[in-house]
């Protein structure tokens, strides 16, 4: 018996407000926080590390952001690739003209612009309730995508628009390899992780949780609608923003509008409609599906249909099957992956009886 | 002065154009309560078949047919794997679904027909004609006549028959309305076949003025604007939204826009219709909602 | 001046309505009401459906705004309290549809009828140190004696949404007592239940009445429950006051007869 659920008894309300109330799950999560740490920059391959998990630590991170505001708060977001933008385009400036900032504090007051802007976009949800919010955060995508091409200032008036993101450097030590850039990422988004954990089991998280199942009962309990929206807000585009910082200058290398295209925002609301809304380890399922599977069918089509589908069409047939997949799960498991995952796991545990 | 109302004119047409886009909407959320974002993919590929069957040399009013057919087809493969399935799910699920949706239709519309930039011609050119001293698109005219004679007939049939009290009543209560022995799913499917033949109309002239294209899918966005600013529910609403939403951008452009090298019209309008909502929470034409607890 | 347990200490009545005029567009949901609250005392409002008692309990609680009247509350006169005024000077409240959060488990959902007493910034929070985690534990323990209180703590980390409408019903007051109030307004708190769940739906309320000193106003339409718990009834018909005092005096009124008992009750 290795996996022992049932007579775990605490002597505290503490003890019962862990994350994880078994000491099997803290085992494993302990071991995966070593291998991810310790093991992985040292056996991965830099395609792994450039390719696919920085990318899906920065995704998660973002999904984790849109989670807190449409699956946690219930407003609708279609944004958050604006509020990478801003947060992208903020790092970049204030690296580039204050000499000596830390590249952590840049990436922070990235995420703070990232949140003022939030906020901003935010203050139609006093008066605007449920879909009609949507166009707000449509706004921002669109004005904050013209503000950026249109002002070469951002850019640092550089001619052809492309701008290359500044080393990464902390305290001396240079994290520009891909498998320094890996175990940088990894650290920022575990410790944003735990935080954003903490925000969700507290009373910020329950009041965000309120707000979306019943605004009228929440005024009445006496939750302060419009700040705790305006929080909502504000968080969620810190996240996006820092998510936006590091997806420049972990992933890309180059800070450029366009890569924060609403293509880009509805991406991040996939993520977290196939992992699961309202759920913190869903953003990190849907951002492994979205990033792995576009390369699954890249190695299928090529080992099996190698000739059959041109590339070009690949895309297309991506299209489809992305399309499909969110129709697919918003009709047999709205709740996502997640649920998914409890619900196999809870067959694994009564098995061999089946109900 | 003439300049202004040459540029105000221009947008008034502009936004009729929308408007029509708008409808299509408009239409689907009467009858469904769905707000269906794919309306800009189905524009695109109604437009899309269009084209590439009149390419292959087949007769316009031939492609005509077979393209409202191919919306007619879609519509019933919409309705029974999507619609049915999401039956009594909350607005936003469906929302999304509609998202997920159109990126469907897209890379259908893209293998099926390609991706280059198809060019159509519909017989009507866009020369100017001149009232009143001011130079007006002939092709703008045309669809404005178009989309005058569209919302009629949309008006007539939602208002006098019995096909449109069946709509509003299913858009009302679906469960009601299958209580008095309305077939939802047929009045489902004859929606979403009439917003894509509406979408057919839109598709066809705002191809002959971009070109057919994927911008095309674009259009639907600022078809929002539209809507919220003319009510979701209200098909007078989209006429009125559209000739605000597109006299205030082109004016915007001209206007403010050059101060800046352009470009406002992107965004313009979400910003209009978001000032709109904050006045008017509901649109000008859209239904208040009263909470009862 | 309040004690810990929430009960005010002033003098006078607790709540008093004057002059409460309310209408829809053209439909008139209150005309003219008014009515005064002891303070510890259990008030019942009955009446016909539709003669306006949610609507009053609506405008006590601000969700409604009336056209014309002024509520004091606590020696307070003001025309109109936002519901969250109303819940910071001590009101709390359940619906007769049953307002819970139903996608958060019950032991969520009793925590959040005690926001108002958390008084942890958002970082301590975030970090879950300190005053963040002092607060959530302190909330747990009153909620824990809530739960046990009203017998549901078996199914604490239970969706709302999954249980049985008698125990949300249930739920519903464990939250609104959370909140430690001075004035609790309940909508209808045994519709829909058995004789057994009544019961011990009415020993809750006297229990709470008695222990903790709360004032109750609740609307109800088994007169058995009215006779039975209350100290005070007042009669409402056609969004107007008929009749107002002891459970024995409306029990024969003819005009309460007329309106609503049929028979003496």
């Amino acid at each position: 018996m290795f996996y022992r659920e049932a007579g775990v008894y605490g002597p505290s309300y503490a003890f019962d407000l862990r994350i994880l109330r078994l000491r099997e799950d803290r085992v494993a999560l302990g071991a995966l926080l070593v291998l991810a740490f310790a093991v992985v920059p040292f056996v991965g391959t830099d395609y792994w590390f450039s390719a696919v998990l920085v990318p899906f630590l920065v995704l998660a991170l973002a999904g984790i952001g849109l989670n807190l505001l449409t699956g946690y708060a219930g407003q609708l977001s279609i944004g958050s690739a604006a509020f990478m933008a801003v947060g992208a385009f903020a790092s970049y400036n204030l690296t580039l003209r204050i000499p000596g900032l830390p590249l952590l504090a840049s990436f922070a007051l990235g995420g703070v612009f990232a949140a003022l802007t939030g906020v901003v976009f935010g203050l139609p949800s006093l008066r605007i309730k449920g879909f009609y919010l949507c166009v707000s955060t449509l706004a921002a995508q669109f004005f904050v995508e013209w503000t950026f091409t249109k002002f070469s200032w951002f850019s640092n008036d550089n001619a052809s628009g492309v701008i290359t993101a500044p080393p990464l450097v902390i305290l001396g030590h240079d994290f520009g390899t891909p498998s320094g850039r890996y175990v940088l990422t990894l650290s920022i988004v575990a410790v944003l992780t735990l935080i954003a954990k903490n925000l969700v089991r507290s009373r910020v998280g329950r009041s965000f949780m309120a707000i979306r199942d019943m605004d009228t009962a929440a005024a009445v309990i006496g939750i302060p609608i419009f700040r705790t929206k305006l929080l909502a807000f504000a968080t969620s585009s810190f996240y996006c923003g820092v998510a936006g910082a590091l997806w420049a200058f972990a992933y890309l290398g180059t800070v450029e509008p366009h890569g924060f295209d609403l293509n880009r925002s509805f991406q991040i609301l996939f993520i977290i409609i196939i992992g699961g809304m309202g759920s913190i380890a869903g953003a990190f399922l849907g951002a492994a599906f979205i990033v792995l599977l576009p390369l699954l069918m890249d190695n299928v089509a090529t080992a099996f249909f190698a000739g059959v589908i041109d590339p070009g069409n690949l895309e297309n047939v991506q299209k489809i099957v992305f399309g499909g997949l969110i129709i697919f799960f918003l009709i047999k498991e709205p709740d996502g992956l997640v649920r998914l995952f409890l619900i196999a796991r809870q067959k694994v545990r009564l098995w061999p009886l089946s109900n | 002065m003439q300049f202004f109302a040459e540029v105000l004119v221009g947008g008034l047409l502009a936004g009729i154009m929308y408007s029509m886009v708008a409808i299509g909407f408009v239409l689907i959320y009467k009858a469904s309560g769905v707000f269906n974002f794919a309306q800009g993919s189905m524009v695109l590929f109604a437009a899309l078949t269009f084209v590439s069957i009149v390419e292959k040399g087949v007769g316009f009013w031939s492609s005509l047919a077979i393209a409202l057919a191919a919306m007619l087809v879609l519509a019933v493969l919409v309705e029974r794997f999507v619609l049915r399935a999401l039956v009594n799910r909350p607005p936003i699920t469906l929302f999304m679904a509609t998202l997920g949706l159109s990126y469907v239709i897209q890379g259908v519309a893209e293998m099926l027909w390609g991706s280059q930039v198809h060019g159509l011609d519909l017989g009507i050119d866009d020369v100017p004609v001149y009232v009143a001293g001011i130079s007006i698109s002939r092709f703008d005219l045309f669809a404005a006549g178009t989309a005058t004679v569209l919302v009629a007939v949309l008006a007539l049939v939602f208002d006098r028959t019995r096909l449109g009290i069946a709509l509003r009543a299913v858009a009302d209560d679906p469960l009601a309305a299958l209580g008095v022995g309305i077939h939802l799913e047929r009045i489902w499917a004859a929606v979403w076949a009439a917003a894509g033949a509406v979408g057919l109309v839109a598709g066809l002239l705002w191809g002959a003025r971009l070109g057919v294209q994927f911008s095309l899918s674009l259009v639907v966005l600022k078809a929002l604007p539209v809507l919220i600013i003319g009510g979701f529910s209200s098909i007078t609403g989209t006429i009125v939204g559209g000739l605000l939403v597109g006299a205030s951008e082109k004016l915007a452009e001209v206007y403010v826009g050059s101060h800046f090298g352009g470009g406002i019209e992107n965004w313009f309008p979400y910003v209009f219709a978001l000032a709109f909502l904050l006045v008017r929470p509901t649109g000008l034409f859209g239904e208040q909602a009263v909470e009862r607890v | 001046m309040t004690s810990e347990a929430g009960v005010s200490t002033l003098p006078g009545p607790i709540l008093e309505v004057a002059g409460v005029s309310l209408s829809f567009k053209a439909l008139a949901a209150l005309t003219d009401v008014g009515l005064s609250v002891r303070r510890g005392e259990i008030c019942a409002i009955i009446g016909p459906n539709g003669a306006g008692k949610s609507s009053l309990l609506n405008v006590i609680n601000g969700v409604y705004r009336a056209q014309a009247g002024t509520l004091t509350f606590e020696g307070v006169e003001r025309p109109f309290m936002k519901p969250r005024d109303a819940a910071l000077a001590g009101v709390a409240r359940t619906f007769q549809n049953i307002a819970l959060f139903k996608g958060m488990s019950v032991l969520d959902n009793v925590m959040t009828g005690r926001t108002l007493k958390s008084k942890a910034g958002f970082f301590s929070q975030a970090l879950y140190v300190g005053a963040g985690l002092r607060s959530e534990i302190a909330e747990r323990e009153a909620v824990e004696r809530i739960l046990e209180f009203l017998e549901v703590q078996a199914h604490r980390h239970a969706i709302v949404r999954t249980l049985p409408y008698g125990l949300q019903k249930r739920v519903e007051l464990a939250r609104a007592l959370a909140a430690e109030p001075k004035l609790l307004l309940l909508d209808e708190p045994m519709a829909g239940m058995t004789f057994e769940e009544k019961e011990d739906m009415c020993r809750f309320i006297v229990d709470a009445n008695d222990a903790l000193g709360t004032t109750v106003v609740l609307i109800e339409h088994d007169m058995g429950v009215v006779m039975g718990i209350s100290d005070h009834v007042v009669v409402l018909d056609y969004g107007q006051k008929i009749a107002d005092g002891t459970p024995d005096f409306i029990r024969t009124n003819q005009a309460v007869i007329d309106a609503y008992l049929g028979v003496a009750a």
